[in-house]
């Protein structure tokens, strides 16, 4: 066996393992955490009153203003001179958290807005509340627009959760820089993490994929008189 | 009998309802005629809150609200009123990530609470009515639009309304699939089904409607009898504006317009 492959298959399981441990992990939290705050921020923001609306963009401005490199730095660097102190872990999916929320809240108000105002007096007009229309009638046309953006979104995380590794999160990249550091190899070792990646990101998208054929089941039959 | 009094409506500076009074016998088919911008959809749409008016006063059945011009009325008021109508829109407006029954159904199922098995028997008796059993389980994007329209129609009807409201039924369709929109209401009317309809289309309005109230700039110049109205309308207003029409009117009507 070459040496370069040899190196490769001896640091495949301890990459995976960061990978399955502590990027997938980070990843699907920080997801969920951060659609969730996208959702809540986005209501607020289409309906919420005048002074709810100022402070959600005001979030909004500043997380996309920012590089996420820095907002981990100084949620895990910085806060603790004032008292606040986090493990790795927790300030990594703080960061990614609130990275997500802004970005997705906006694609979610796009989406909800994306839905006809006809749809809402349809549902007006069969009796439903505001609750019972936004649930059973808006947001399940608005979820099949928002598959596409959000998943870009999925995907761009789970590439982004490496800058995890810069507060010392034992994540994919930071074994490698690890392994790297003591066989001197490091082509060999980030091409192969970049090769993680790509696994993890495929698996990741095919899901995607399947998600959005079943959102779209009546996509095609609205083709049909679009 | 549905009542509006003195409904008052206004779009920021424009005043679209001056006042305008309206009674609706039950059974009965009632036509809102006018050029366009006359308000009638307007007022149509006051009948089940979509619009709020600023001022006057609804009946509907047991139901009654007093509008302001500063505060909404309650939520539960607005639902009752709106439990007790249903509305047929211009362009469907059927809920596309739903099949056709499930369409019918969602009003039983999500705001009545019936069980499924019930709605689905009804909504089942529904499509039937509107002759489209055999789409039950298709997706409305694929139907045509005179269908879609029959859909909405038994949608509308789901939940055993007191008045069906149409707001221009069939301005988005053909004259050929229109027919078989109109071959529906027709036969509502006939069962005794109380009906409001805004319409532009003189023809419909004459063919179904009992009858007709004639708006223009947010006022009733004049409302009556439907034949009366079409063939021996009292404002000139009403004789140029329904005059477009003669040439079209039910042949036993040509006759009596000709003689007025």
């Amino acid at each position: 066996m070459p040496h370069w492959l040899q190196l490769m298959a001896e640091s495949f399981w301890p990459l995976l393992y960061a990978g399955l441990v502590f990027t997938v992990p980070l990843t699907l939290l920080s997801f969920a955490g951060g659609l969730t705050l996208g959702f809540v921020v986005a209501l607020a923001r289409l309906f919420g009153p005048a002074p709810l609306v100022a402070v959600v963009r005001f979030y909004v401005w500043l997380i996309r203003g920012t590089p996420l490199l820095v907002q981990l730095f100084v949620i895990f660097y910085g806060l603790p001179s004032v008292g606040i102190v986090f493990d790795p872990f927790p300030a990594a999916l703080l960061g990614f958290v609130l990275c997500v929320g802004a970005y997705t809240s906006e694609v979610i108000r796009a989406v909800i807005e994306s839905v006809p105002k006809g749809q809402w007096e349809a549902a007006y007009s069969i009796g439903m509340s505001w609750p019972q229309a936004m649930y059973r009638t808006v947001l399940p046309q608005a979820a099949r627009t928002a598959v596409p953006p959000l998943s870009n979104s999925f995907i761009s995380l789970i590439k982004d959760t490496s800058l995890a590794a810069v507060i010392t999160v034992p994540e994919i990249f930071q074994a490698a820089q690890r392994i790297a550091a003591v066989t001197y190899e490091p082509l060999i070792l980030y091409t192969e993490t970049a090769l993680i990646y790509l696994l993890f990101s495929s698996v990741l998208s095919a899901l995607q994929t399947r998600l959005e054929q079943r959102f779209g089941q009546h996509a095609f039959a609205l083709g049909a008189h679009a | 009998m549905i009542r509006l009094t003195a409904i008052d409506k206004h779009f920021g500076p424009q005043h679209v309802l001056k006042g305008v009074d309206l009674a609706i016998a039950e059974g009965q088919v009632t036509a809102l005629i006018g050029p366009s911008g006359s308000g009638k959809s307007t007022l149509l749409r006051c009948v089940n809150l979509l619009e709020l008016p600023q001022g006057g006063e609804l009946q509907l059945g047991e139901a009654q609200i007093r509008f302001t011009p500063h505060a909404a009325p309650r939520c539960d008021a607005v639902q009752r009123v709106r439990r007790q109508t249903g509305m047929v829109f211009q362009n469907f407006q059927l809920f596309p990530h739903q099949t056709v029954i499930a369409n019918v159904m969602e009003g039983l199922v999500t705001v009545q609470k019936w069980d499924k098995t019930r709605a689905r028997q009804r909504a089942g008796e529904l499509l039937d009515r509107v002759g489209l059993a055999h789409k039950a389980d298709d997706w409305p994007g694929t139907l045509s639009g005179g269908q879609q329209q029959r859909v909405a129609i038994a949608r509308a009807l789901a939940p055993a309304p007191r008045v069906l409201l149409c707001d221009e039924p069939t301005s988005a369709l053909d004259p050929e699939l229109a027919a078989e929109v109109v071959e529906v209401l027709k036969q509502l009317a006939a069962d005794g089904m109380t009906m409001l309809m805004a319409t532009h289309d003189l023809r419909l309005a004459a063919s179904i409607a009992d009858q007709v109230v004639f708006l223009e700039a947010g006022q009733v110049v004049e409302h009556g009898n439907a034949r009366e109205l079409f063939t021996r309308p009292r404002q000139p207003r009403t004789a140029e504006y329904v005059a477009t029409l003669t040439a079209s009117l039910p042949e036993s009507w040509q006759q009596t317009a000709a003689t007025a």
